[in-house]
């Protein structure tokens, strides 16, 4: 029998099902690989090992018990944005190092529910603003491809931990690609929803418009199972859409005969890395031998995507995170001289630079004589994109290409200039100016680095997305690549 | 430099942040590139183009006007907060 930490999601759940071995087994082997060896890669914030255990034992008895929900005994991790009832949730930030939640999530009460078992909680950029998890306040993650790498970010703790086999899923949060990068730069599978279809209840805010959760596992089939799990109306958040949930499950071994799948000419221009779309070009063959039929479609206002979300992105931030003020939770400053004094103490102290950043960006463009000039232009230009994807979704079914622009780059090389990293996300931040759902999944190697094929639909258009990645699975086995030194 | 360091201590001040002295030149070179940056947005024609407000066209829903929390006060301050007296969340003196 292969070894526990090497089964996905669904082979645990088939293994937990035949009694070939208990939800403690897997539980217990995991931990082993976290707290031993997956240490060198500082994918975790806190590691939950005894609540851990105690989930499982219940998993065990209530599967014994003939009382088995859709997840029971399933082990996965949490990115630490999602709020935790009694553990830790920092953000990867030294404003929330001491905050202990007083109520779980929706997307964490759903997944206990359904009988997860939760390993522990995951690094990431701080509140989520950075791609490449060098903003965390707990320092940066490591790739399991190489060390010397980023795996990607914001959600980078969960990518690195899936793709190391320290956990077999992982949930993620994307507000510009902080899913789907990451999961191309580590060989692994992540799928961002239509905005509305996960309740961001109890998700830390970073960006209102644009946050969606989601998850990191290592096959589409695993990513279909969580999101059944997590998808749905939620009275608490008020942009949760009521809308039935399909049976994404049942739905994967639709035949890719006929779907329309649509190219964007400007996705391999210049900017693409030579190798990176070789690969991709290969994996849309793939498709197309499947029966999809491929074809040009156009997004004229894609160069403007970037600047239009470091617009809008950061000035919800600036509003957001207002309310950390040293006063109610969170970092307080010591010796401050009076309150305002306080304010500006706990919240030079707490946030990290790329974060004060990212809220004086949102606070200049909102601040009286810039409104019109930044923030109205960049919802109108906003407009014009999600226009272009609709006109786009009335000729396709689903569109195709690169996640990033390259494979994984070094630790450190990006953090000179701050546009560098914001253009990593070219191809990503699109579906969250639209509030599309994206997917990507591993298509190829390139200097023994994964890259990943990025799938954008329409509007709860995720069972496309699922199906065609599946059926991608079925035919490549560059999902199933695992690190040397991590087998 | 599309802004000066007067114009960053204003914007910081806006912001409720103190910025630390020895990062503070590299805070407005690199605020001002971010700004150079977002600037193309100007030369896109958005003539008649109607302010995305919500992307799937949704209105805000409203609920019936019903308590549906409980008070948490104490498990709420007892776990976070910095300073509490007699269920009060205590700041250093406003008025003199």
């Amino acid at each position: 029998m292969a070894e526990l930490h090497t089964l996905t999601l669904t082979e645990i759940a088939a293994g937990l099902d035949a009694g070939e071995f208990r939800s403690i087994d897997v539980t217990d082997a995991l931990l082993a690989r976290i707290e031993g060896q997956g240490e060198s890669l500082n994918a975790f914030v806190t590691v939950t090992a005894d609540a851990a255990r105690a989930a499982a034992q219940r998993a065990d008895d209530a599967r014994a018990a003939g009382d088995a929900g859709l997840l029971c005994g399933l082990p996965i991790v949490h990115k630490d944005i999602f709020c935790t009832r009694d553990v830790l949730t920092t953000c990867g930030s030294r404003m929330l190092e001491n905050f202990v939640s007083p109520y779980d999530a929706t997307v964490v009460e759903r997944l206990a529910d359904a009988g997860a078992v939760v390993l522990g909680k995951t690094n990431m950029d701080e509140f989520a603003m950075g791609s490449s998890n060098e903003t965390s306040y707990f320092g940066p993650v490591k790739n399991p491809w190489g060390a010397e790498y980023s795996p990607g970010g914001s959600s980078g703790g969960s990518s690195s931990a899936v793709a190391a086999r320290l956990a077999p899923a992982a949930t993620g949060t994307d507000t510009g690609g902080s899913i789907r990068q990451p999961a191309a730069l580590t060989g692994t599978v992540g799928i961002k929803p239509t905005y509305g279809r996960v309740s961001r209840y109890g998700m830390i805010a970073f960006a209102s418009s644009l946050d969606q959760a989601g998850v990191i596992t290592r096959s589409a089939a695993d990513a279909a199972l969580l999101l059944q799990v997590m998808a749905g109306f939620d009275q608490r958040d008020s942009t949760s859409i009521d809308r039935p949930v399909p049976a994404y499950t049942e739905h994967l071994g639709d035949s890719l005969q006929g779907l329309r799948v649509g190219i964007v000419r400007q996705h391999f221009d210049e900017g693409l890395e030579e190798q990176t779309g070789k690969a991709v070009r290969e994996s849309l063959a793939v498709l197309e031998a499947q029966g999809a039929i491929l074809s040009e479609v156009d997004l004229p206002h894609l160069d403007l995507s970037v600047p239009t979300y470091y617009v809008v992105a950061p000035a919800e931030c600036s509003s957001n995170l207002s309310r950390f003020d040293g006063v109610r939770f969170g970092h307080r400053a010591d010796g401050a001289e009076d309150l305002l004094d306080l304010y500006c103490r706990s919240r030079g102290e707490g946030f990290g630079a790329e974060v004060q950043r990212r809220i004086m960006t949102g606070t200049y463009v909102l601040s009286a004589g810039y409104y019109d000039a930044y923030y109205l232009k960049a919802q109108q230009v906003r407009q014009l994109i999600a226009d272009d994807f609709k006109k786009a979704f009335e000729q396709v079914d689903v569109i195709a290409g690169p996640t990033t622009p390259t494979p994984a780059f070094k630790l450190g090389d990006k953090t000179d200039d701050p546009i560098t990293m914001y253009l990593n996300d070219i191809y990503t931040i699109g579906a969250n100016l639209a509030g599309l759902p994206g997917m990507s999944t591993p298509c190829g190697m390139v200097d023994s680095l994964p890259v990943g094929l990025h799938l954008v639909g329409p509007h709860f258009g995720e069972q496309a997305l699922l199906t065609t990645a599946h059926q991608y699975q079925q035919q490549t086995d560059w999902h199933l690549a695992c690190p040397e030194d991590w087998r | 430099m599309s802004l000066d360091k007067e114009q960053v201590q204003h914007i910081a001040m806006l912001a409720r942040l103190r910025l630390a002295d020895d990062a503070f030149d590299e805070t407005v070179d690199k605020l001002s590139r971010i700004v150079d940056f977002v600037d193309q947005l100007s030369q896109a024609d958005t003539a008649d183009v109607v302010p995305m407000a919500h992307t799937l066209n949704e209105s805000q829903r409203l609920r019936p006007d019903a308590v549906t929390e409980t008070n948490q006060r104490d498990d709420v301050q007892g776990k976070n907060a910095p300073s509490v007296a007699d269920g009060l969340y205590l700041v250093p003196k406003v008025i003199e």
